[in-house]
């Protein structure tokens, strides 16, 4: 069985909301038509989006970081928002796991967007049904794109390759790699959900040094503790010799 | 939670509705044991007749809430799951329900008993369906208990009665005495299982937090940007944009309109056998009622606030 996903790794991105735009214009132009916005220049701009990115501020001045958090729908392997659902326009599709609503089956009711604990469900003000992240899958089956661009437009915009593409229940694949090795972890796990979309944690490079690294412990020169033995902070000729 | 007019009324009109149909089958069963005196038919056809009013116009403030009414046929579909598609199923069947049963106490049919006894077993499946909407979103806290069925059951049940009371204050006065006890007591108990969940809710601590929304470990996380500059729908669905001060009132307000206010009402009245404050007490506690559906989801948290509190 195949679970597509994203992993989005929070190390890398630099919250530069270019899988936003890029999302916004692909999805957009697409077969489902347009992605409603009201006032766009002017006071109070509002208007659907499958991603939005988002920042936090950790910790306490002055020891704060600053972390760029994309977001969009998780395709949650137990998704909430689909059982709900009273006219069956919110599925989960076996064969990939993409989570889909069938815009010419929705009602409008509102009621998936209730029952998903991510907000990740945007009603259209205009067409007046539930819109959310479909994976683009509209552009990852696409025969008529080049192999190495049929992924979702955000994944193809991403300057800093923060966003990877791929398949969580193929053990080999690049996404359950990261997911494995770089800490991989889901949203809200309170709720069972169990997204499919990962987050690879903030990590930090540290290297720790010990005190008989910077000063020889068997210096020879030392042995008999007859030479002198100047500051750390002194100017030494080598390094090494003269302490 | 955006507390919706269009909600808010589908709830509280079929719960009156419901509470009314259960009041008069509730009056023929006692009258069929010889517990109270037997009531003349024009209590039934007219009960019926105000009863399926209450839940024609329920059924159609639903309509406005929904994005594409025209559609609202397909959610009939998807019953096996889904509790609101449940609910769509049962509440025309419930109506057509209290609509053969009126008319089999109009012909004079014998057979409004078992009819009345069908109707009823749709009446609680209705108010269970309708509860379950809300009470099996398992992470909005403040609905997931059973205290919510209990509430939209007990409080359709007294807003019912309460009518059923003063109806029939003008059609059966023989009946006056214990439909108006009967709508007294289950407001009284309402008051203490609505109280219950209030206490229940302000006790509740939140699963989610930001730790968990955005997965990092630290006590101090502040949002500086959402991710966008105005509104959203995420703004404007999920929480009710008054001030505490306002929801602490609509609290006090609905827990008098909804319970004391409507009971004295309710027994000055059979006191002095004034059809008009029956019929005051239950328009004040259908009034109370609106007000406690309104904070009932004004209260309700949404975990996905948590990634939509603060715009810049």
């Amino acid at each position: 069985m195949t679970q597509l996903a994203l992993v989005i790794d929070l190390n890398v991105c630099v919250g530069c909301h270019a899988c936003v735009t890029s999302c916004k214009e692909w999805n957009t132009s697409g077969l489902a038509g347009f992605m409603s916005d009201d006032n766009p220049y002017a006071k109070d701009p509002t208007g659907t989006f499958f991603n939005r990115v988002q920042t936090f501020e950790v910790g306490e001045y002055p020891n704060t970081e600053t972390v760029h958090f994309p977001k969009s729908c998780l395709h949650c392997e137990d998704p909430p928002c689909v059982p709900v659902c009273p006219t069956g326009a919110s599925y989960k599709r076996a064969e990939d796991g993409i989570v889909l609503v069938d815009y010419d089956k929705c009602i409008g009711c509102k009621y998936c967007a209730w029952a998903c604990p991510y907000g990740v469900r945007e009603l259209d003000e205009h067409q007046k049904v539930m819109k959310k992240c479909t994976l683009c899958v509209d552009r990852i089956y696409d025969d008529k794109l080049p192999a190495a661009e049929r992924k979702p437009a955000c994944v193809m915009a991403c300057p800093t390759s923060a966003r990877l593409f791929g398949d969580i229940h193929d053990p080999a694949s690049e996404v359950s790699q990261a997911i494995r090795e770089s800490g991989g972890y889901a949203l809200m796990p309170e709720w069972g959900t169990h997204p499919a979309n990962h987050y690879l944690p903030r990590r930090k490079t540290q290297i720790k040094i010990h005190k008989d690294e910077l000063e020889r412990v068997d210096n020879p020169l030392k042995i008999d503790g007859q030479l002198p033995k100047p500051r750390t902070s002194d100017p030494a000729l080598d390094d090494v010799t003269s302490w | 939670m955006h507390p919706a007019f269009s909600v808010i009324f589908l709830t509280t009109l079929i719960g009156a509705g419901q509470g009314l149909f259960l009041a008069l089958y509730g009056v023929e069963t006692g009258a069929h044991f010889d517990l109270i005196a037997p009531a003349p038919p024009v209590f039934f056809g007219g009960g019926c007749v105000l009863s399926a009013v209450l839940l024609v116009a329920g059924l159609a403030a639903s309509f406005f809430h929904l994005g594409h009414p025209e559609r609202a046929w397909r959610s009939a579909a998807m019953w096996r799951t889904s509790w609101l598609s449940r609910e769509v199923i049962v509440l025309p069947a419930f109506i057509a329900a209290v609509f053969v049963y009126g008319t089999a106490h109009y012909l004079g049919s014998g057979a409004s008993g078992w009819i009345g006894a069908f109707a009823t077993v749709l009446c609680v499946a209705l108010f269970v369906c309708t509860g379950m909407i809300y009470a099996c979103l398992e992470f909005l806290q403040e609905w997931h208990t059973p205290l919510t069925l209990i509430n939209f059951f007990l409080l359709g049940t007294a807003s019912g009665s309460m009518l059923a009371a003063a109806f029939a204050a003008f059609t059966a006065t023989q009946l006056l005495e214990p439909l108006g006890v009967a709508a007294v007591t289950v407001t009284a108990l309402a008051l203490v299982m609505r109280v219950a969940a209030l206490a229940r809710n302000a006790r509740i601590r939140p699963k989610s937090s930001l730790q968990t929304a955005i997965g990092v470990k630290h006590p101090r996380i502040a949002q500086k940007s959402q991710g966008l500059m105005g509104g959203s729908f995420n703004t404007r669905e999920f929480f009710h944009g008054k001030g505490m001060r306002l929801v602490r009132a609509v609290k006090w307000i609905f827990l008098l309109l909804a319970f004391p206010v409507p009971a004295l009402l309710a027994i000055v009245g059979l006191r002095q056998g004034m059809a008009a404050l029956l019929v005051l007490a239950f328009t004040v506690q259908f009034l109370g009622l609106v007000a406690e559906r309104w904070f009932f989801f004004a209260q309700a948290r949404h975990p996905q606030n948590l990634y939509y509190e603060v715009i810049s």
